[in-house]
């Protein structure tokens, strides 16, 4: 943990160097002067070379890093296996960016919408829709999010979004969806 | 002054609302050997035509409930209007074991009719009974099905249900965004439907109060399932509840003191009861899993849920004052909705028996016998409500991707099909006896 920390402050700094060097070759901090003396020091070339490439992995990675987190916001809806109320295992990473984000905006509030397939009775599918939501809500809750933040309401199998009588139909149905 | 306004207004709401869904009967299975009746058109006295022929009436209720064959008009070989009239000979050669004759005149010195009608034993050639019935010529209809009760009783011994009604909910899908639902009350039959309530968001759960003046329902309204209820006459309404999560399954006590209901306020859906004197809340089960759709015993002592501690659902049973609950059904893979026949023995509920049929039927458990009759070959079958009189059950469920109304006799063996001319329809909530 704290090596992994350290490096990600070196490269930090070392990101900042370079971008420094392109914008004006000004290197009034005092600080960040060793690392960029050492880069233009053409003591060694090779070093340098492998420290940018290192850092444009970074970048990318980073990119990459906020591109899943945004795809991953942008997934607002949960699928379930019939009669379970557990979220899919897959879905955990996605939920957990969904909870940490939550975490991070306190002021954002959203809305756990649970719904079931139409088999069995009305009653209990509203139930059901419920348990699924609160699934959801509580992985949110372990991933930072608060409880004031997140409203749970069931809509039993009153809001199918498909109205087929197929097992493809009826999987796009029970659901969870965040709004 | 302000209260009259206020309930003009809601008269306008109710009658400028889309149209209810009509339902047209449909009989789609009958007794292999129905009791031969002969009901001969009423005469009528008047020059305009009534607006209903009360023989037809009576003809369509008593072949609806299975048990009865009326005999075509066109097959008569006389047309008596009153027991004077009557020559036995003429029915037992047609092989008809019941006779019915009336004549309709007007009322002396008013604008009202007058139904006279006679019942006959063809076999033993006696007058069962015979009665005039007064009424305005809109109140034919109800006249009429008066009459099928008397009949359904003498030939049967049991109190005829044909005065009833229905509630029921009905959804019209007209894009993914837009769907109306709607509360709609119709006679038992599914005539002279109109809509109760309607929005844009679910409707759910109608239920009867024990007098048959109030209904109570779950609407989405408010983005939220909250409960209320409604004046049937007036249109005025309450919301009942405001408690986080659920707030469902509202069903009055047989004695009309309480409110039977589902809230999830303690973070699971537990079954609570409501007085509506005081508003004070009982909760008669604390488990953490799902325990909902009570149904009421009919000395409103006790309530039967749907729970799945056990991982799945079945059916059990609590009394008011709390204490354990008593699991009823074993046998099956999913057992939910039950409620008691007015003989507190029989079950009727929603069966799926084991978890590879993939079918959920209407089918009665006798928790005496431990017997289960199965009396449904649909699949997807849910909210049975029983007739006052407990001869029939009235459940909804999909043909050909429709939601649609069913009944069924509890002996399984009469069946007919209320269908709706537009959208679908669920949920039916059988009346009490009104009259």
């Amino acid at each position: 943990m704290g090596t992994h920390s350290m490096k990600f402050f070196r490269t930090t700094i070392l990101a900042l160097s370079i971008m420094g060097v392109a914008a004006c070759s000004s290197t009034g901090d005092e600080e960040m002067a060793a690392p960029v003396e050492a880069d233009t020091s053409g003591i060694d070339a090779t070093t340098a070379a492998a420290q940018r490439a290192e850092a444009e992995r970074l970048a990318r990675e980073r990119e990459a890093q906020q591109r899943m987190e945004a795809a991953a916001l942008n997934t607002t809806v949960f699928y379930f296996d019939f009669d379970v109320s557990e979220f899919m295992a897959s879905d955990r990473d996605v939920l957990a960016i969904h909870g940490r984000n939550l975490a991070a905006n306190s002021s954002r509030r959203i809305r756990l919408e649970g719904h079931a397939d139409e088999r069995g009775t009305r009653e209990y599918n509203l139930a059901l829709g419920e348990r699924r939501a609160n699934s959801i809500r509580d992985y949110l809750v372990v991933n930072g999010a608060s409880l004031s933040q997140i409203e749970t309401v069931s809509y039993g199998e009153e809001r199918p979004a498909n109205t087929g009588q197929s097992e493809s139909s009826y999987r796009l149905n029970r659901r969870v969806e965040i709004k | 002054m302000r209260k009259m306004r206020h309930i003009f207004w809601l008269t306008l709401i109710l009658t400028n609302m889309v149209t209810a869904a009509e339902l047209n009967i449909e009989i789609t299975q009958g007794v292999d050997n129905p009791i031969p009746i002969a009901v001969v058109p009423f005469s009528w006295e008047g020059t305009s035509a009534l607006s209903e022929d009360v023989a037809a009436v009576v003809s369509a209720d008593l072949q609806q409930v299975g048990e009865f064959r009326a005999l075509p008009p066109g097959n008569m070989l006389s047309m008596p209007d009153e027991a004077a009239e009557v020559f036995f000979r003429d029915w037992r050669i047609l092989a008809q074991d019941y006779l019915l004759v009336g004549k309709i005149t007007h009322s002396p010195g008013s604008q009202l009719v007058q139904v006279q009608y006679e019942f006959f034993d063809v076999a033993r050639e006696q007058k069962l009974i015979g009665e005039v019935l007064t009424g305005s010529v809109d109140q034919l209809r109800d006249i009429a099905h008066e009459i099928s009760n008397v009949v359904f009783e003498q030939v049967t011994g049991i109190r005829g249900a044909f005065s009833t009604e229905i509630l029921y909910v009905s959804a019209q899908f007209i894009s993914p965004e837009l769907t109306y639902f709607r509360i709609e009350k119709s006679d038992y039959d599914g005539r002279r439907s109109q809509v109760l309530v309607e929005s844009q968001e679910p409707l759910m759960s109608p239920a009867w109060s024990p007098d048959g003046r109030q209904i109570a329902y779950l609407s989405f309204e408010t983005n939220l399932p909250r409960i209320y209820i409604q004046e049937i006459a007036t249109g005025e309404r309450r919301q009942i509840t405001d408690f986080p999560g659920i707030n469902s399954s509202p069903v009055w006590s047989p004695d009309g003191t309480k409110l039977a209901m589902v809230l999830s306020k303690d973070g699971s859906p537990d079954v609570y009861v409501m007085d509506l004197m005081t508003n004070q809340l009982t909760r008669l089960t604390d488990h953490p899993r799902a325990e909902t759709e009570p149904s009421w015993t009919a000395d409103s002592r006790s309530v039967l849920f749907t729970s799945d501690r056990t991982g799945q659902p079945q059916i059990y049973q609590v009394g008011i004052t709390g204490g354990f609950p008593e699991r009823l059904t074993f046998d099956c893979f999913y057992c939910s909705k039950g409620r008691f026949l007015p003989d507190g023995k029989n079950l009727v509920h929603v069966r799926r028996d084991t978890r590879q049929d993939n079918s959920y039927s209407i089918a009665i458990f006798n928790i005496e016998t431990q017997r289960v009759i199965t009396l449904t070959d649909t699949s997807l079958d849910e909210s049975p409500s029983v007739a006052p009189n407990g001869s029939m059950i009235m459940f909804a469920t999909k043909v050909n991707g429709r939601g649609i109304l069913d009944a069924v006799s509890i002996d399984g063996r009469v069946k007919f099909r209320l269908p709706s001319a537009q959208g679908d329809v669920r949920e039916p909530s059988w009346s009490p006896f009104l009259n």
